[in-house]
């Protein structure tokens, strides 16, 4: 049995329902994202793994236990939340302690728990300021090392990293993933920042409307997504409609073309969106492939991305900024190229 | 140019309205013994045992109120804040009712409810009616002791600040002393400062209740000597200045600390 089992969650604000019959199993020592637009219900699904919200229907279970009654104080849970929520009157060293020190610990050891976390965080020496003397990483950081200082069964993050600056916001994501691992604790962060997400986690859950839309490895996610949705909010794929021809081919902007996979049990006719991925795609001035119009070309340093016009459709495509093969001019009349394998046929939402 | 003359002249003529007759009070009660100024009068306030009495009486008094009206608004003010704050007009609308309906109206109505007939006897015993006074002026503290407190509170993230503590084992009672109260403290004891100031004058609820207090002391003094009441007064003014003061003070140094932050 998993180490954390959410099973039929739901919960609803009055009449609206915030969460739906949400599912999750975490093993012991993995790191699981959130991922999701705003409003979509990831900090209500953390706040009920916490306690702060009572589920409407549905179970948590920790390690087998149910918890889905308890009090947050009861649960044995680590929090860090977007906005530090450092006890401003403590310094450093009792907000560390605290936890420790509500659990009943010994002077002595509560020290050295101190100091440990402290090490841990790379602030060995911070331990007498105020948290208003530190800088945003910094306190985040300490926030971290308190939630970590009662060595709690799960840790949860709530959009840890959104109030610092990119650079920061980037160590420190690493810093975090590096700790993780070695304390081997479980956790759950929630982030709206999708390379967050794919570069950090275990398993990336991406919510949708209080749902979670697909469940999978980062590269999972990436690589085929399953709804329309997944693929637009995770990447820049390109979104393609078109209809079913048969189990093999479908019609792109009247143009046939053949599907590897996932158009079994389709019927003729039937509307199909597909997904493409950027650099999947190749292009070539003449010969086969699909006929289109260069609509623009923009440099982002190694990699040039092209958008081309075919039909009623805009494809991006990414290629490599090679010196040999200068790109094509916008309105140039080009060929576009891909596999049977990197047409992604994509389930309802 | 003309404004500003009329403004300063203005000014003035307040001051005047304001000073004048302190000024009057402190150089009268300055003339006790004949054709000298001395503080005489002074000595023969502070010497006098019914004087350290009645005001020793009321400082404890205005301490035990100041704890009452902690322990009273700042959970309150905390969870309205927290889980009701749908309620907080009407409760800030309650905490001003003191402030509009004059004391008198309030203590008969307490000695209607508590009398010695009533089903809850208060004003039978010493320590019932010291309950009694200490209940009223803890109402009469009300507007300042929750507006200072309900401002304090708005400075920190309550909700956020409570969640942190609570998944870090803590309850309520824990929450409450370690991260509510330190958090407002300032506003807490600016808050007490004026209960304070409020206490040592009081007279109605004392007089009425029967209390010897600083209050009924400082009018027996008026009604019956010529220079020790004005010497009275001005040591009263002077400890409402000082809370003011503390006050300011206060205030001062926990701006100055925010703006660090
Ligand atoms: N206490 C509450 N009462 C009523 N509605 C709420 C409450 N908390 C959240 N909601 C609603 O539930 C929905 C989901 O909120 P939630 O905070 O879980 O979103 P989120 O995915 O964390 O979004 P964000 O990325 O903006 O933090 C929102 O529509 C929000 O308005
Ligand atoms: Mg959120």
């Amino acid at each position: 049995m998993a180490f954390l089992d959410l099973s039929h969650l739901e919960k609803s604000f009055g009449a609206t329902r915030v969460v739906k019959d949400f599912d999750l199993s975490i093993e012991k020592g993995e790191f699981v994202s959130f991922l999701g637009p705003s409003g979509c219900g990831k900090t209500t699904v953390l706040r009920m793994v916490a306690g702060f919200e009572k589920p409407t229907t549905g179970t948590i279970r920790i390690d087998g236990r149910d918890v889905t009654r308890l009090k947050p104080n009861q649960r044995n849970i680590g929090m860090v939340f977007q906005a530090y929520a450092l006890f401003p009157n403590l310094t450093v060293a009792q907000n560390v302690g605290f936890g420790p020190k509500v659990a009943g610990m010994a002077k002595a050891e509560i020290g050295e728990r101190v100091e440990e976390m402290l090490k841990l965080i790379g602030l060995p020496d911070l331990g007498d300021r105020f948290p208003w003397q530190l800088s945003g990483g910094q306190q985040q950081r300490v926030a971290l090392a308190r939630a970590l200082a009662v060595r709690p069964q799960v840790l949860l993050l709530d959009e840890p990293l959104s109030a610092l600056d990119a650079k920061i916001r980037v160590s420190l994501r690493e810093e975090i993933r590096a700790l993780q691992k070695e304390l081997g604790i479980t956790t759950i962060f929630v982030t709206h920042d999708q390379e967050e997400a794919l570069s950090m986690s275990d398993r990336v859950v991406v919510m949708h409307e209080g749902k979670a839309a697909q469940v999978g490895s980062p590269f999972e996610i990436y690589t085929w997504p399953k709804t329309r949705f997944v693929a637009s909010f995770v990447g820049t794929l390109n979104l393609l409609e078109g209809e079913v021809i048969d189990a093999g081919r479908m019609r792109l902007d009247g143009i046939e073309v053949p599907v590897a996979r996932g158009l079994d049990g389709r019927g003729t006719g039937e509307p199909v969106t597909v997904a493409l991925r950027p650099e999947a795609v190749s292009l070539g001035l003449n010969g086969s492939g699909l006929a289109g119009t260069v609509e623009s070309v923009a440099f982002l340093g190694a990699v040039v991305r092209t958008r081309v016009k075919l039909g009623r459709q805009t494809i991006t495509l990414d290629s490599f900024n090679q010196t040999a093969t200068r790109p094509p001019e916008p309105g140039a009349p080009v060929r576009l190229m891909f596999g049977a394998d990197d047409l992604l046929v994509l389930g309802e939402d | 140019m003309r404004g500003r003359l009329w403004s300063i002249a203005v000014v003035l003529i307040g001051a005047l309205y304001f000073f004048l007759p302190l000024i009057g009070m402190f150089e009268f009660s300055l003339r006790m013994k004949r054709g000298v100024y001395s503080f005489e009068a002074y000595r023969v306030v502070l010497g006098d045992p019914h004087f350290q009495q009645t005001f020793g009486y009321s400082v404890v008094l205005a301490l035990l109120t100041i704890v009452l009206g902690v322990l009273i608004v700042v959970p309150t003010a905390y969870w309205i804040r927290l889980r009701l704050p749908s309620i907080r007009p009407v409760v800030e609308f309650v905490t001003l009712l003191p402030l509009v309906i004059p004391p008198i109206v309030i203590v008969f109505g307490y000695i209607r409810i508590y009398n010695t007939s009533s089903w809850l006897p208060l004003t039978g015993s010493w320590l019932g009616t010291n309950l009694l006074i200490l209940f009223g002026y803890a109402t009469l503290s009300l507007p300042y002791m929750y507006r200072a407190v309900d401002t304090g509170l708005r400075t920190i993230d309550v909700a956020t600040l409570t969640e942190a503590a609570q998944s870090l084992g803590a309850g309520w009672g824990r929450i409450l002393a370690t991260v509510i109260l330190p958090n407002v403290f300032v506003s807490v004891l600016s808050g007490a400062f004026l209960t304070f100031a409020i206490v040592i004058g009081e007279y109605v609820f004392a007089a009425l209740l029967n209390l010897d207090t600083f209050g009924p002391y400082m009018v027996w003094m008026g009604s019956n000597r010529a220079y020790e009441p004005s010497a009275l007064a001005v040591i009263a003014f002077a400890i409402t200045w000082a809370c003011m003061a503390l006050i300011q003070l206060l205030t001062h140094f926990s701006t100055f600390a925010k703006a660090r932050r």
